[in-house]
């Protein structure tokens, strides 16, 4: 492998990790907050769909972006009322939300399946750093979405860990009655994190459509959602470790590939089925140890809370 | 309930019944549905399909009836479908995908009036046949086009799942490619999906990061030429024509013409000579075709040999598969003169020499 293969296969594991990070990030918040949100993936779709729909008429991507922000929180919304306000089960509601996101984003996606976008969006490499061999173009030659999401890592760990409004959420996850009891509106609270989840999944797949696939066709994301919400549990919920797990996976997707390419023998029915092993085993390790399951997982996840009870 | 009023119900059901059966038996022209894996799209397999059905419509006109049934997956739902449409009173019940075989083979046997068409499939009941186009031999076609055009004498190929089927394609893209460079070699990258955009792209930048020039997929969505385009090197349509995802980077389309099947197939059932004989298609009866050629980069001789051969295959006189054909390993696998037969070819799971690495078991 001479240094220029090194650096697209470095380059081509951080893009596809990207949508995987925007999803997921989002998705760790939600489920701080004590919500679990199935329907990452039909949230994607929606704004994969909006956002290429938006950009491919209008020639501004960058309207497509906010426009698939706001599908995504449309959508997260949706989830909100029935689940937060009408106290619905979870699990059922997040499953539906796919379900009806898949199809209705192939509804309002067929004119767009033929259109191809007028622009483009693109890289914006920084000076001197982007010029490091090999991981120089992968981390340093990204489009602005690249940079926000690596950024937003930043500010979500801050926000959860070091800010009163973080401490905040993680208690009404951890448990709502006594948040409730100390007077923290936790409804809102967790309105707000399911809406950045859905804003953050609406954007990954806006990342998707318009700057990596150039292309919008119905179920677009092929499962992306889904491995967003296993990489959260592969994260133990600390986004720094989504973060690597986001990359883990792009960077086995690219390996993967680039072994076949090459000529190793590799048994790449297998290696589709990684990620989901990794979580499994994750799983395995943190349920050993209760102490860790207790020290990340937010203890109310997906039970529904009623200020009334 | 009284009995009067129960028998005065049974007449007025009757009455509602006859109403809604008898005029419809006597006017409504013989039903024809077809049952589609995906939806229609702008490309790809449905899409494909599609067209030939829409070649259906245009032929028939209202001689027929036609259903069309989308997003059926390849499980027992399907059954139900297949059920559905035959209680419906349909006359020829159309599956277009592999994975109905088992499903739409146990309806068939229930509804023996009906005619039941299956793609790709092996499996063969009187009510029941099966068709396939040989989309291998468009490959074949697009590999001298490959040939003639790479500069790196490396081809890609993005591959779905390790089946006879794309073995076949794959294996037909390098002879093509071979009969008139033999200096080309080709790179497989499977990526274990018929349908995945993210893998497709990234699997086709793996290739053309290894130096790959000219690409072919066996895949369904447009990524694959897309991504082409965006690195400036060449590669083809399959399926359907998708020349608008990549304009200056699409060098011609491998397609599928279902169409000229179902016409003949159904003309054959309303003339009542239809039998389940497995159908397998190819140019001579232009079931397939290598179409929209970028005449602006395929060159003057390159443009020559494609016709040639075409015409041979049109001809029926030759088939891609006539040796000599080498296995990688170096050993004859089809002697010269010889052509491999269909039954070797409907399992085919070797690469021919100069496809690059080993095939997934």
């Amino acid at each position: 492998m001479d240094v220029s293969q090194a650096s697209g296969l470095a380059s081509s594991a951080v893009i596809a990790a990207i949508p995987l990070m925007l999803a997921g990030l989002g998705e760790l918040v939600t489920e701080k907050s004590g919500v679990l949100n199935l329907g990452v993936e039909g949230m994607m779709l929606m704004g994969a769909v909006t956002g290429y729909a938006v950009a491919a008429t209008t020639g501004h991507p960058w309207l497509g972006f906010v426009a698939a922000i706001a599908a995504g929180i449309v959508m997260a919304l949706v989830f909100g009322f029935l689940t937060l306000t009408l106290q619905a089960n979870q699990v059922a509601t997040g499953l539906a939300l796919t379900i009806f996101g898949t199809g209705f984003s192939a509804y309002i996606g067929k004119p767009f399946t033929s259109a191809t976008l007028p622009v483009t969006v693109d890289a914006f490499p920084i000076p001197l750093l982007s010029k490091i061999p090999v991981l120089g173009q992968a981390l340093f030659s990204l489009t602005l979405i690249g940079y926000l999401s690596f950024a937003l890592f930043l500010v979500v760990g801050w926000f959860l860990y070091r800010s009163r409004a973080g401490l905040m959420l993680r208690s009404v996850g951890e448990s709502p009655t006594v948040a409730h009891a100390v007077g923290f509106p936790v409804l809102t609270i967790r309105y707000g994190a399911v809406m950045f989840g859905g804003a953050m999944a609406g954007l990954g797949g806006a990342y998707y459509s318009i700057i990596y696939l150039h292309l919008w066709q119905e179920q677009l994301t092929a499962g992306r959602g889904w491995i967003a919400l296993a990489l959260v549990v592969f994260a133990s919920w600390r986004p720094g470790r989504l973060m690597v797990g986001a990359l883990l996976f792009g960077a086995v997707m690219a390996l993967q590939f680039y072994a076949q390419a090459i000529g190793v023998p590799v048994p790449t029915q297998f290696l589709a089925t990684l990620p989901y092993l990794a979580t499994v085993l994750v799983l395995v390790l943190i349920s050993r140890n209760p102490n860790l399951i207790k020290l990340n997982a937010p203890a109310s996840l997906g039970k529904p809370f009623s200020s009334l009870a | 309930m009284h009995v009067q009023a129960l028998k005065k119900l049974a007449v007025v059901a009757a009455a509602l019944a006859g109403s809604a059966i008898l005029p419809a038996a006597a006017d409504t022209p013989p039903g024809v549905a077809f049952v589609y894996l995906g939806n229609p799209g702008d490309a790809g397999w449905t899409f494909a399909h599609e067209t030939g059905v829409k070649a259906v419509e245009a032929q028939f006109g209202d001689k027929v009836k036609v259903t069309r049934v989308e997003n059926v997956p390849e499980s027992a739902d399907s059954e139900r479908v297949f059920r559905d449409l035959a209680n419906k009173g349909n006359k020829v019940i159309v599956g277009t995908s592999f994975g109905y075989q088992d499903f739409e083979l146990k309806v068939a046997k229930d509804f023996p009036d009906v005619v039941f068409l299956h793609a790709t499939g092996y499996k063969k009941a009187a009510n029941f046949g099966t068709y396939d186009v040989r989309m291998y031999q468009g490959a074949y076609l697009a590999g001298i086009v490959a040939g003639y055009t790479t500069k790196s004498n490396v081809l890609g190929f993005v591959a779905s799942v390790p089946i006879p089927e794309v073995v076949r394609n794959i294996d037909a893209y390098t002879l093509g490619a071979q009969s008139v460079n033999p200096k080309v070699h080709t790179k497989v990258i499977w990526i274990n999906s018929w349908f995945d955009p993210g893998k497709e792209k990234q699997a086709a930048e793996t290739l053309i990061g290894q130096g790959a020039d000219v690409l072919l997929q066996n895949t369904d969505s447009s990524a694959t030429l897309e991504t082409a385009s965006e690195k400036h090197v060449y590669a083809f349509g399959w399926d359907s024509d998708m020349k608008k995802f990549g304009p200056n980077a699409h060098l011609g389309s491998v397609v599928g013409h279902w169409g000229v099947y179902y016409d003949a197939a159904i003309q054959q059932v309303l003339n009542k000579t239809w039998n389940s004989t497995p159908i397998w298609w190819g140019f001579p009866q232009h079931a397939v075709g290598l179409e929209d050629l970028n005449t602006g980069v395929i060159s003057a001789t390159a443009q020559q040999a494609v016709a040639a051969k075409r015409q041979a295959l049109e001809s029926g006189k030759w088939d891609v598969f006539t040796g000599p054909i080498k296995d990688q390993a170096g050993a004859d696998k089809v002697h010269a003169g010889q052509t491999l037969p269909d039954a070797d070819l409907q399992r085919l799971n070797w690469y021919v020499q100069g496809v690059d690495g080993a095939l997934p078991q």
